[in-house]
């Protein structure tokens, strides 16, 4: 239990530390936001009806940064062989990684998220539905957005290409927390879109690691 | 099923049965196009959608054969992760340009009838949008083998993807009942029978044959043509020596 407790804060400390780490992410979150009003002009009822879904939307893009160094670093200075033998199974390491990488930065950035939704005019009775949508979402991209780099690493430009294979894996909770944010602007029952939205993300937890491990084994084979 | 498999396995074998198997198919094809494109220009107008009802006759089985195939792609890369199967892996790396051919005609002819149906070349309804998602699954199939350099690998982390990737099949498929919005709910599988007229059925299903045929028939040659490629490849490094 301590080589996993050990293992976790090394990957926290990596994700804070490394190149920025969170301030990186918020800056690129705040310059996402920053350019929505500039491109579709500054009017506060058409900003506030597309509020919740820009938020959402740099969430999910900002959810991209981290992870070419989620195992690149690792791969290329041997670390990730070394973790491939030790005594934790490569399933659970690889799930730490996310797990710590979520926690560095995907959950500061669920408090970034509603702050951004009302700077752009979105109602202040949104901000926990989006605090809660952004901590499930946040969980479902970083778990799913880990497939994409263990695939990618020993690509060429992996940088991009993990981009390109996760974002479409991103639709399913983009849809379900989008849905649920919506309805509830709307005043529609908006619980069925949390339920999908905490489904994905669990299923993303539970499933992510399998493909990971064996993306990290076939990289290092 | 697995006998056939089996069978299939050994290259010699396969080249032997693909030999004639592929021109069959494309014969094939092209017979079942005939008769399908014949009564599907013949059949009556509908009475709401006009003339642009044939376009159904090419766009729909393209939908089909683009999900039919990922299909396909994801069962041999199960084949050649599992029980790592040369052959299979050849199947997979030659299934996924002609899936992502069909699920492009699909969205393009979906656009083209999409226009005078709903006054919209595109809208953002789920199915259109879960097939642009498939589309984007085959992109990054593609994309992550080619920037593979080493073959055994970039097939090996391909197939991860492909097999990641068929969990969106069943959201493609059944995203008509969960998002149900502007587009048409489900006509010809739909409960307790087929609400589709027989005119419009029939030159329906022969198309989706003949669809079927050309993707056996391309799917064959292009598999033929990778495992002539690997022969040529490991002939080169035998001279090499």
């Amino acid at each position: 239990m301590s080589a996993a407790l050990q293992l976790l804060k090394r990957e926290m400390a990596i994700a804070w530390g490394r190149g920025g780490g969170l301030l990186v992410t918020s800056g690129f979150f705040a310059g996402a936001t920053l350019l929505l009003p500039l491109a579709s002009g500054p009017e506060p009822e058409r900003l506030a009806q597309i509020a919740p879904g820009a938020a959402w939307t740099v969430l999910a893009l900002s959810a991209l940064l981290g992870l070419e160094r989620l195992f690149e670093r690792d791969f290329e200075d041997g670390a990730l062989d070394l973790m491939a033998h030790a005594g934790l199974a490569l399933e659970f390491t690889c799930a730490l990684k996310c797990l710590g990488h979520w926690l560095a930065t995907g959950a500061p950035l669920a408090l970034l998220a509603p702050v951004a939704a009302i700077a752009l005019g979105a109602s202040p009775t949104l901000a926990p539905l989006l605090f809660a949508c952004a901590l499930a979402g946040g969980l479902a991209f970083a778990f799913t957005g880990g497939i994409g780099a263990a695939l990618s690493l020993g690509a060429r430009r992996g940088g991009l290409l993990t981009a390109v294979i996760v974002l479409p894996l991103f639709v399913p909770p983009v849809i379900f927390g989008g849905g649920a944010l919506d309805a509830f602007t709307a005043g529609l029952p908006w619980r069925a879109g949390v339920a999908l939205l905490g489904a994905y993300a669990a299923a993303a937890v539970a499933l992510g690691p399998l493909a990971m491990a064996a993306a990290c084994r076939n990289a290092l084979s | 099923m697995t006998q056939a498999l089996a069978f299939l396995y050994n290259p010699h074998r396969f080249m032997a049965f693909s030999a004639w198997a592929a021109p069959l198919f494309g014969a094939l094809a092209l017979a079942l196009a005939a008769a399908g494109l014949w009564l599907g220009f013949t059949a009556p107008e509908d009475y709401q959608q006009g003339d642009t009802v044939r376009i159904m006759f090419i766009h729909v089985p393209a939908a089909w054969l683009g999900l039919f195939v990922y299909v396909c792609l994801g069962g041999a890369s199960f084949l050649s992760l599992v029980f790592r199967q040369a052959l299979a892996d050849a199947a997979a790396r030659a299934a996924a340009p002609i899936g992502a051919v069909f699920t492009a005609l699909a969205l393009a002819t979906g656009s083209l009838w999409g226009k005078p149906m709903w006054g919209a070349w595109w809208v953002w309804d789920a199915r259109l949008t879960s097939v642009l998602v498939l589309f984007l699954f085959y992109l990054a199939y593609m994309a992550l083998r080619a920037s593979i350099d080493d073959e055994a690998k970039g097939a090996r982390a391909a197939a991860i993807l492909a097999l990641v990737g068929l969990i969106n099949v069943p959201v493609v498929h059944w995203s008509v009942e969960w998002w149900n919005t502007l587009h048409q709910g489900r006509t010809v599988f739909a409960a307790g029978g087929s609400r589709a007229a027989t005119v419009f059925l029939v030159p329906l299903l022969l198309m989706s044959l003949s669809y079927m045929s050309a993707f056996g028939a391309l799917w064959l040659v292009r598999i033929r043509g990778e495992v002539w490629r690997r022969r040529a490849a490991a002939a080169e490094a035998r001279l090499a020596r």
